[in-house]
């Protein structure tokens, strides 16, 4: 079986120029390929399982009763009539749920004790999906009950019904007989920090969750140094995410009594926790299965309905129960991104270099605290890493009040911090009358810096030369030229934006993954990781390092998909844009363990000295000349079954990587604005990344088209709202809610600068979630350019920028 | 209140009774067709497009009681009995249309129908006829550029066309 490779120059040839220099030249064979998506093929045949596709014998319909005021306490609530309806299994009120002294208990009581004494307290929990902290000072806020005796928000869960189909649940729910007294519903930020407003949570005084983000420098001293100060003022709106999957779980008693919830998540092993938190019970009492997820975009980084659907399948003696949300209880009873109010002051030298930046900002988390002030403080540490100034202030409150809960989306804050601060620096720009690229060029940050209160170190930066590719390709300088003199009813205009962000939550969080890999008897592996990947491709980004490090054909590299957390290796999940770089270097680790064992197992089936050989295309090779000495398949069956020898090789790592890489980008964009109507065209939008190493550039190129989707939505026309006075949702679906169609979106273009992020696997910085964060800046800039109308609130739908023009004398 | 009817799903023949209040999406994915997928239920994001003798519908706003003496077709239906995939889902395979998936089956059946209407469409058409599709992830690129692809190389029923390919032969009804 032993193969000289002598004659195959081109294996050769790559074999030696990966052994060569190494380093920074080092070529890579399968990273940086576009390899197909290891699910595609299962996604377009229909054969990919979501939660709602599988059954269980006999499963019951969970169902939510939702709070008709934003705002009220219970008084009474009967559930007599509802229970007496045939066919309904079980009811549950806050009455039902937990108590604190019951902590300990087993599964089973719910349901088992209806005494109403309210003066027991009930299990509070924290939703969002961060690690566990054992400093309880850094832990969530736990302010929320799986029911509630005060409803918060329109759409609070009150009451819940098992039911043996959808339409006794649904009558069911009408027969809960529940009396509230309603209290006054405070629908704004400045309704909530009134003097004297009613509290939302007792003992939140203020209805003020938290505040407080940092200082650099001393920024009234930076600001009398400054030959100008700027103020501006910004706002932004509450999207949602819109994942085509609304979230949907099941769950059910295992044989030994412990509970196993299905659901569509982001965060398994979050959701264990939480669930286990919510019930009281010892966390393994819990087992959280993923399968294939319909989106997420950090709506599912939350645990919204998995703690009610374990609550429900005890109340029923363990049998199988599912909760499917609607699409209008989804975007209500989730979460959402917060809406912000920015107050930004600048000052800033005539030569454009600006001394010193204070930013205020007002969070809108709505009715409970989930990721809480985390939005804020997480947008400000990711914006330090851009303009390093000798003093910054970031003073943010996050507040609550009686609208749906924010959370967690794609990009964590940064689209309302960038939004507010590029165009505050386009407003600077256009008073000093200086070009949008001179200003941001005098104050970006170079290689080496290293941030003041994370103590990360910028270790590669390629944002001079994403503006330099992004301005080329949007023709910028012609195209200023050209629409210099303009009239007529359409107006043309070039705006552009930056951003900085990060790889994962390191120091603030733990960012620890897992990985495990199995070396088959065909020579082909297994990859088992925690990281889940919901769409955006981490499961092929991952096999493809693995297939790396092995020397294997991606079809050699078997990628479970589904997590379990019964079997799935330890990871926190997807979020912070974090899996390509964190959980990278855990499957980086577990395939160079797995080769080093297969290179020692080849030295003792050979007696050839182990730091001779290597791994090349399934073959075990000489080191010096790549002459083939044994085939991986050949090890592989001798470490099956060697009736001495054979010990299969595997390996099972975990990573804590307490590190942080920071990738940027820019955004350019050339709108056309009919004045007429006020509506805004995008005829070209180009975003250029600097996220290290691209794994696979296919992939990588549909991560960035649909960032920017979303930023055009946010920048144009995504908007939930609600009535003023009762907080009632108005658009709470997908007809009125204005998600783009293919008919709204331009042509996106996409660029990479490739540095190499020492730091991470392959060079690796993160890209998930970047590119939603600067294409509404870069819009509103460039509406701005073509108009002179500065637009400082979210969404610039045609009204808001109708008025806007009238107020500017343009109609 | 049930009603039987008979239809056929991917050519295999059905023939019982449904409760008249259920939906063709609730009935399919009863059936195991759960590659159907359900977004919103009431027809806003087209995610539960199957085709209806040849045309596509949201089976969430289609009663299963209309779809007596009907031909349907879901995306488990699409890839030939051998496993080998249409030119519409290679399309989507290559050109990166797929991320989450749940948009997928729908768009799929919508750019088969496209395909076998034999007709020629214009990028601004193609982007009208496939915008009762909402996808988050995608930001629509790749799946325009993959209708488009598919288009390309798209059988025709029409003898002038240039596309013209002969059809295969329909499956008999029950």
């Amino acid at each position: 079986m032993t193969n000289f490779m002598g004659n195959n120059s081109s294996l050769r040839d790559r074999f030696m120029n990966k052994s060569g220099d190494g380093g920074k030249e080092m070529a890579y064979t399968v990273v940086g390929k576009s390899v197909r998506k290891v699910d595609a093929v299962a996604k377009v045949t229909g054969k990919a399982m979501y939660t709602d596709d599988f059954f269980e014998r006999d499963m019951l319909v969970g169902k939510i009763l939702h709070s008709p005021y934003a705002h009220a306490l219970i008084t009474t609530i009967d559930v007599s009539r509802a229970k007496a309806l045939p066919g309904v299994e079980a009811v549950l009120t806050y009455k039902d749920l937990p108590r604190i002294s019951y902590a300990t208990s087993l599964p089973g009581m719910i349901g088992a004790d209806l005494d109403d004494n309210e003066d027991l307290e009930r299990i509070k929990i924290g939703t969002a999906g961060h690690p566990y902290s054992l400093d309880p000072a850094h832990r969530d806020v736990e302010d929320r009950h799986i029911l509630t005796k005060k409803a918060r928000f329109v759409g609070d869960a009150i009451a819940a019904v098992v039911a043996t189909d959808d339409l006794i649940a649904e009558k069911a729910l009408k027969l809960i007989d529940v009396k509230y007294e309603v209290l006054e519903a405070l629908t704004s930020t400045k309704a909530a920090l009134r003097e004297g407003a009613p509290l939302i949570h007792e003992g939140c005084e203020g209805n003020i969750l938290a505040s407080g983000g940092f200082t650099i420098g001393d920024v009234e001293e930076a600001f009398k140094e400054s030959d100008h100060i700027f103020e501006g003022e910004y706002e932004t709106s509450i999207v949602q995410h819109c994942h085509l999957e609304n979230q949907t779980s099941y769950a059910y008693q295992d044989p030994d009594g412990r509970i196993v919830i299905v659901t569509s998540t982001q965060i398994p092993q979050i959701v264990r926790r939480i669930v286990a938190q919510a019930l009281g019970i010892p966390w393994g009492r819990v087992r959280v299965i993923k399968p294939f997820v319909g989106g997420g975009f950090g709506n599912k980084q939350d645990v919204c309905i998995e703690p009610l659907n374990a609550a429900m399948t005890l109340a029923v003696g363990g049998r199988p129960v599912k909760i499917e949300l609607a699409r209008e209880e989804c975007m209500i009873d989730t979460r959402t991104r917060h809406a912000f109010q920015f107050k930004i002051k600048t000052g800033i030298n005539q030569d454009g270099k600006i001394n010193g930046i204070h930013i205020s900002a007002i969070s809108n988390t709505g009715a409970y605290a989930s990721h809480g002030h985390s939005i804020a403080s997480s947008a400000g540490g990711k914006f330090r890493f851009l303009y390093p100034t000798k003093a910054l202030k970031f003073d943010p409150i996050t507040v609550y009040t009686n609208l749906p809960v924010a959370g967690a989306m794609r990009a964590y804050g940064c689209p309302q911090l960038f939004y507010a601060f590029e165009s505050h620096l386009e407003d600077i720009a256009k008073r000093l009358d200086m070009d949008p690229i001179e200003i941001r060029s005098k104050n970006l940050v170079e290689v080496g810096y290293v941030d003041p209160i994370s103590k990360t170190k910028v270790m590669s930066c390629g944002i001079r030369e994403c503006i330099e590719k992004g301005k080329a390709l949007i023709k910028w300088d012609k195209k200023k030229a050209l629409y210099r003199e303009q009239s007529g009813e359409k107006l043309r205009g070039l705006g552009m934006a930056c951003f900085s962000y990060s790889s994962g939550t390191y120091p603030v969080a733990l960012e620890l993954a897992g990985a495990r890999i199995v070396l088959n008897q065909d020579g082909s592996i297994q990859l088992q990781i925690g990281a889940t990947d919901t769409g955006q491709g981490s499961d092929t980004a991952l096999g493809q390092m693995v297939a790396e490090v092995l020397s294997l054909p991606m079809d050699m590299v078997h990628v479970l998909s589904t997590q379990d957390t019964d079997i799935s290796p330890f990871d926190t999940g997807c979020y912070a844009s974090r899996q390509t770089y964190v959980s990278g270097m855990a499957v980086e680790k577990a395939a160079l363990e797995v080769k080093g064992k297969i290179l020692s197992f080849a030295a003792s089936m050979t007696d050839i000295p182990v730091d001779r050989l290597d791994l090349l295309e399934q073959k075990i090779v000489y080191k010096h000349s790549g002459e083939s000495v044994l085939t991986l398949e050949q090890v592989a069956m001798q470490s099956y079954y060697d009736r001495v020898l054979a010990k299969p090789i595997t390996s099972d790592v975990s990573n804590n990587a307490r590190i942080n890489a920071i990738p940027f980008g820019v955004t350019f964009a050339e709108v056309e604005v009919d004045i007429k109507t006020g509506k805004i065209k995008v005829l070209e939008i180009y975003n250029v990344h600097d996220s290290g190493t691209i794994v696979n550039p296919k992939m990588a190129e549909g991560q960035v088209q649909g960032g920017v989707s979303m930023g055009i939505g946010y920048a144009l026309s995504e908007q939930l709202l609600f009535d003023e006075v009762t907080g009632k949702p108005l658009n709470n679906n997908l007809l009125d809610y204005k998600l783009p169609t293919m008919m709204d979106m331009p042509d996106i273009g996409v660029a990479f600068v490739e540095t190499h992020e020492s730091t991470g696997p392959f060079g690796v910085k993160s890209l998930g979630e970047p590119p939603t964060i600067t294409p509404a800046p870069a819009i509103r800039n460039a509406v701005l350019d073509a108009t002179g109308v500065a637009f400082n609130r979210l969404p610039m739908n045609p009204q808001r920028v109708f008025e806007g023009l009238k107020e500017a004398g343009l109609i | 209140m049930f009603k039987r009817i008979a239809f056929s799903v991917n050519a295999k023949a059905f023939n019982f009774e449904v409760d008249i209040r259920e939906s063709l999406l609730e009935m399919l994915r009863r059936l195991g067709y759960t590659g159907t997928k359900k977004g919103c239920g009431v027809g806003e994001c087209g995610a539960c497009s199957v085709l209806i003798d040849g045309m596509p519908f949201d089976s969430c706003l289609y009663l299963a009681v209309w779809a007596d003496g009907k031909q349907i077709t879901t995306i488990e239906g699409v890839a030939a009995k051998n496993g080998e995939l249409s030119v519409v889902q290679k399309a989507f395979v290559d050109e990166g249309a797929v991320q989450c998936g749940f948009c997928t089956p729908g768009l799929v059946l919508t750019t088969t129908a496209l395909v076998e209407s034999g007709q020629d469409y214009t990028r601004d058409e193609l982007k009208r006829e496939l915008s009762g599709h909402l996808c988050r992830c995608t930001g629509y690129q790749s799946i325009l550029k993959a209708a488009e692809i598919s288009l390309q190389e798209h059988s025709c029923s029409c003898v002038d066309s240039p596309h013209h390919k002969q059809p295969a032969a329909k499956i008999e009804e029950r």
